[in-house]
C-alpha cells in the first residue's frame, strides 16, 4: 500500500520529488516497521532464519569449529552458483542441482550434483573438470588445482554456459513474465474497450505510467510508440526480477538483477539503441561540439567519454543498488549468528532486533525494487530522447 | 572481487532471454495491450468529443430556440402593435365619420326645421289670412245682427288667433 502511494507521488510530483519522497519514507517506516512487527515478523523469521540458521550450522558442522563467517556466506548468496543451495542439513547441503554446460573442444553436459560441492572431480569425454570456488576448472584426473601467484588458480577454464542459479531464476522470472502479460493481453483481446479487471487493473497503472509520464515526456510525441515495446520490457524486467529477488524461497532470491553480467547486457542494449537511433544533431553534438574549435580537442572526448559512460552507470547503478540491497539484508542476518555464536541468549536477544530490521529493509527494498527500474527506464528514456532530439540542446533535458 | 567480473554463461543466457522475451512481449502482449489502450484512448477521447459536441449542439439549439423566441416575440408586439394603431385609428375614423354624420343629421334637421318652420309660418300665415278672413265675415255678420254679439265674437276670436299663434311660434 505504501508503495502504491508512492507510485502515485511519482507521478504527481516527477522525479525532483523522489529523494525527499525517499527520506521521508525512510524516516516514517522504522516506526511502523516496529509497529507491526510482532506476527509479521515471526513468519518472516522462521523462513529466511531457517534456511540462513542451517547455513552456519552447516559451516560449523562440516569444517569442525569453523567460525561462522558472514562475508563468506553474503558473498556467496550474491554471487552465481552452479546449484540453488536450499539449507543445510546436520552437514549436509541440500541444495538443487542445475545442469552443468561447458564449451570446451565440444559441448559437455552432466549436473552439477556431480562436483559434490567441489569435493569430486568430473569427467566428461575425456576431460577432468573440478568446481573450486563457485569456478568450473579443467583438471587432471586427479583434480589437482595449481594455485599460482596471488592465489589465482592456474588452470584453464572452460567456456561455461551452465545454467547457474541465477539463469535458472532468471528463467522463472522470465516464465512469471511471460505469465503475467500474456494473461493481461488475453484479457485486453476478450474484454476490447471494457474496463481492467483483476491483474489487468493491476498492471495496467503501472504501463500507462511508464509509457506516459516516462517515455513519452523523455522522448517525444513523434518517435516514443517504436520504443516503448523495448523500454515496457526492460521496465518489467528488472521490476519483476528484483521483487522476486526479495522472495527468500526457492526458486526466487537469487540476485538476478544485482548480477554485473545481467545488467551489463541491459547496459549494452541501452547503448546500442541510443547510439544507432542518434540522429545528426546528436552526432554533431558529439564530434562538433558548438564550441570554438580550439576546444574540440578538449571536448571531443569527454562527449565521447559520455557515450559510453551512461550506459556504464545505468549498468552499476542496478547492480550496486539491488546487491547492497541483499548484502544489508543478509547482514541483518549474520548478526544473529555472529552474536549467537558468543552466547545463544545474545543471538535470539538479536534475532528481534535483526528480524525487525530486516523487516524495515525489506519494505525499503520494495522501494529500491520499483525505483530501480523507474531509473533505469526513466534515463534510457532521457538518453534515447536526447539522441532523437532534432534541436542543438540536447544537454538541457539531464 | 569475483562478483564484478561477467561470467560468459549469464552474459549468453540473459542475451537468449531477453531477446526472446523482447521478442515475445512484443508481439503476444505489448502489441494487444497496447492496441487496446490506445483504442480506448481513443474511444474515450471521441466519446468525450462527442459529448462536447452534442454540448456545443444543445446550447446551439438552445440559442437559436432562444432566438425564435425573441423574434417571436418581438413580431407578436409588432402586430399588437399594429393592431393596437389600427384599431386607434379605426376608432378615431369612425368617431369623425359619426361625428360628421351627426352634424350633417343635425344640419339636415335644422334646414328641414327652418324649412317646415319656414312652411309652417306661411300656412299659419294663410291660416291667420283665412281666419282673419272668416272673423271678419263672421263679424260682419255679427255686426249685421247684434252689436254686441259682435263684439264678443272678435274678442274670442282675437283670443283664438293669440294662442293659436303662441301654439305655432
Amino acid at each position: 500500500m505504501r508503495i502504491k502511494r508512492v507510485n502515485k507521488g511519482l507521478s504527481i510530483f516527477g522525479k525532483l520529488k523522489i529523494l525527499a519522497l525517499i527520506i521521508s519514507f525512510a524516516l516514517f517506516l522504522p516506526i511502523s516497521s516496529f509497529a507491526n512487527e510482532p506476527e509479521v515478523a515471526k513468519n518472516h523469521e522462521l523462513q529466511i532464519e531457517g534456511a540462513t540458521a542451517s547455513n552456519s550450522h552447516a559451516n560449523a558442522h562440516e569444517e569442525k569449529l569453523v567460525k561462522f563467517n558472514p562475508g563468506k556466506m553474503i558473498l556467496e548468496h550474491v554471487k552465481d552458483a552452479h546449484d540453488w543451495h536450499i539449507l543445510d542439513y546436520h552437514g549436509h547441503s541440500v541444495s538443487i542441482p542445475l545442469p552443468v554446460i561447458l564449451y570446451d573442444n565440444g559441448l559437455h553436459m552432466f549436473m552439477s550434483s556431480k562436483f559434490e560441492h567441489g569435493h569430486a572431480t568430473v569427467e566428461s569425454k575425456g576431460n577432468y573438470y573440478k568446481l573450486h570456488e563457485g569456478h568450473i576448472f579443467k583438471t587432471d584426473a586427479a583434480g589437482t588445482i595449481e594455485v599460482g601467484e596471488k592465489n589465482a588458480v592456474t588452470n584453464p577454464k572452460p567456456l561455461d554456459f551452465s545454467i547457474t542459479k541465477n539463469v535458472a531464476a532468471m528463467f522463472v522470472g522470465a516464465i512469471i513474465i511471460l505469465l503475467i502479460f500474456f494473461s493481461i493481453a488475453k484479457s485486453y483481446k476478450k474484454k476490447g474497450n471494457a474496463a481492467p479487471k483483476g491483474l489487468q487493473s493491476l498492471i495496467e497503472p503501472v504501463i500507462l505510467f511508464i509509457k506516459d509520464q516516462v517515455i513519452l515526456p523523455s522522448i517525444g510525441k513523434k518517435h516514443y510508440a517504436r520504443f516503448v515495446p523495448l523500454l515496457l520490457t526492460i521496465f518489467f524486467f528488472i521490476f519483476i526480477n528484483n521483487l522476486l529477488g526479495l522472495i527468500p524461497i526457492v526458486p526466487f532470491g537469487a540476485n538476478v538483477t544485482g548480477n554485473i553480467a545481467v545488467t551489463l547486457i541491459l547496459a549494452l542494449i541501452v547503448f546500442f539503441v541510443v547510439n544507432l537511433n542518434g540522429n545528426k544533431s546528436y552526432w554533431k553534438h558529439i564530434f562538433m561540439p558548438d564550441v570554438p574549435i580550439a576546444l574540440w580537442v578538449l571536448l571531443i572526448p569527454i562527449e565521447l567519454f559520455g557515450v559510453i559512460l551512461k550506459p556504464f552507470v545505468l549498468m552499476l547503478r542496478l547492480f550496486a543498488n539491488i546487491t547492497a540491497g541483499h548484502i544489508i539484508i543478509l547482514g541483518f542476518f549474520s548478526l544473529i549468528f555472529i552474536f549467537g555464536e558468543k552466547n545463544v541468549a545474545a543471538g535470539y536477544g538479536t534475532s528481534v532486533l535483526s528480524v525487525a530490521f530486516t523487516l524495515f529493509m525489506s519494505v525499503l527494498e520494495l522501494l529500491v525494487a520499483f525505483l530501480q527500474a523507474y531509473v533505469f527506464t526513466l534515463l534510457t528514456s532521457l538518453y534515447i530522447g536526447s539522441a532523437l532530439e532534432e534541436h542543438h540542446h540536447a544537454e538541457e533535458h539531464h | 572481487m569475483d562478483f564484478v567480473t561477467p561470467g560468459i554463461g549469464l552474459i549468453f543466457w540473459m542475451c537468449l532471454v531477453f531477446s526472446l522475451l523482447i521478442v515475445l512481449l512484443k508481439k503476444f502482449a505489448w502489441k494487444p495491450i497496447l492496441t487496446a489502450l490506445n483504442e480506448r484512448e481513443n474511444s474515450i477521447t471521441e466519446a468525450l468529443k462527442s459529448a462536447e459536441h452534442a454540448r456545443e449542439q444543445m446550447a446551439k439549439l438552445n440559442s437559436d430556440n432562444e432566438a425564435m423566441h425573441k423574434q417571436a416575440r418581438e413580431e407578436r408586439d409588432q402586430i399588437l402593435k399594429e393592431a393596437k394603431e389600427m384599431k386607434d385609428n379605426i376608432i378615431s375614423e369612425a368617431k369623425k365619420a359619426a361625428e360628421d354624420e351627426g352634424k350633417r343629421i343635425i344640419l339636415r334637421a335644422t334646414e328641414e326645421i327652418n324649412k317646415q318652420k319656414a312652411n309652417a309660418i306661411s300656412e299659419l300665415k294663410g291660416q291667420v289670412a283665412s281666419l282673419s278672413v272668416s272673423i271678419a265675415e263672421k263679424l260682419i255678420n255679427n255686426q249685421l245682427s247684434n252689436n254686441t254679439e259682435q263684439q264678443s265674437i272678435i274678442a274670442s276670436q282675437v283670443n283664438n288667433l293669440n294662442s293659436n299663434q303662441q301654439a305655432i311660434a
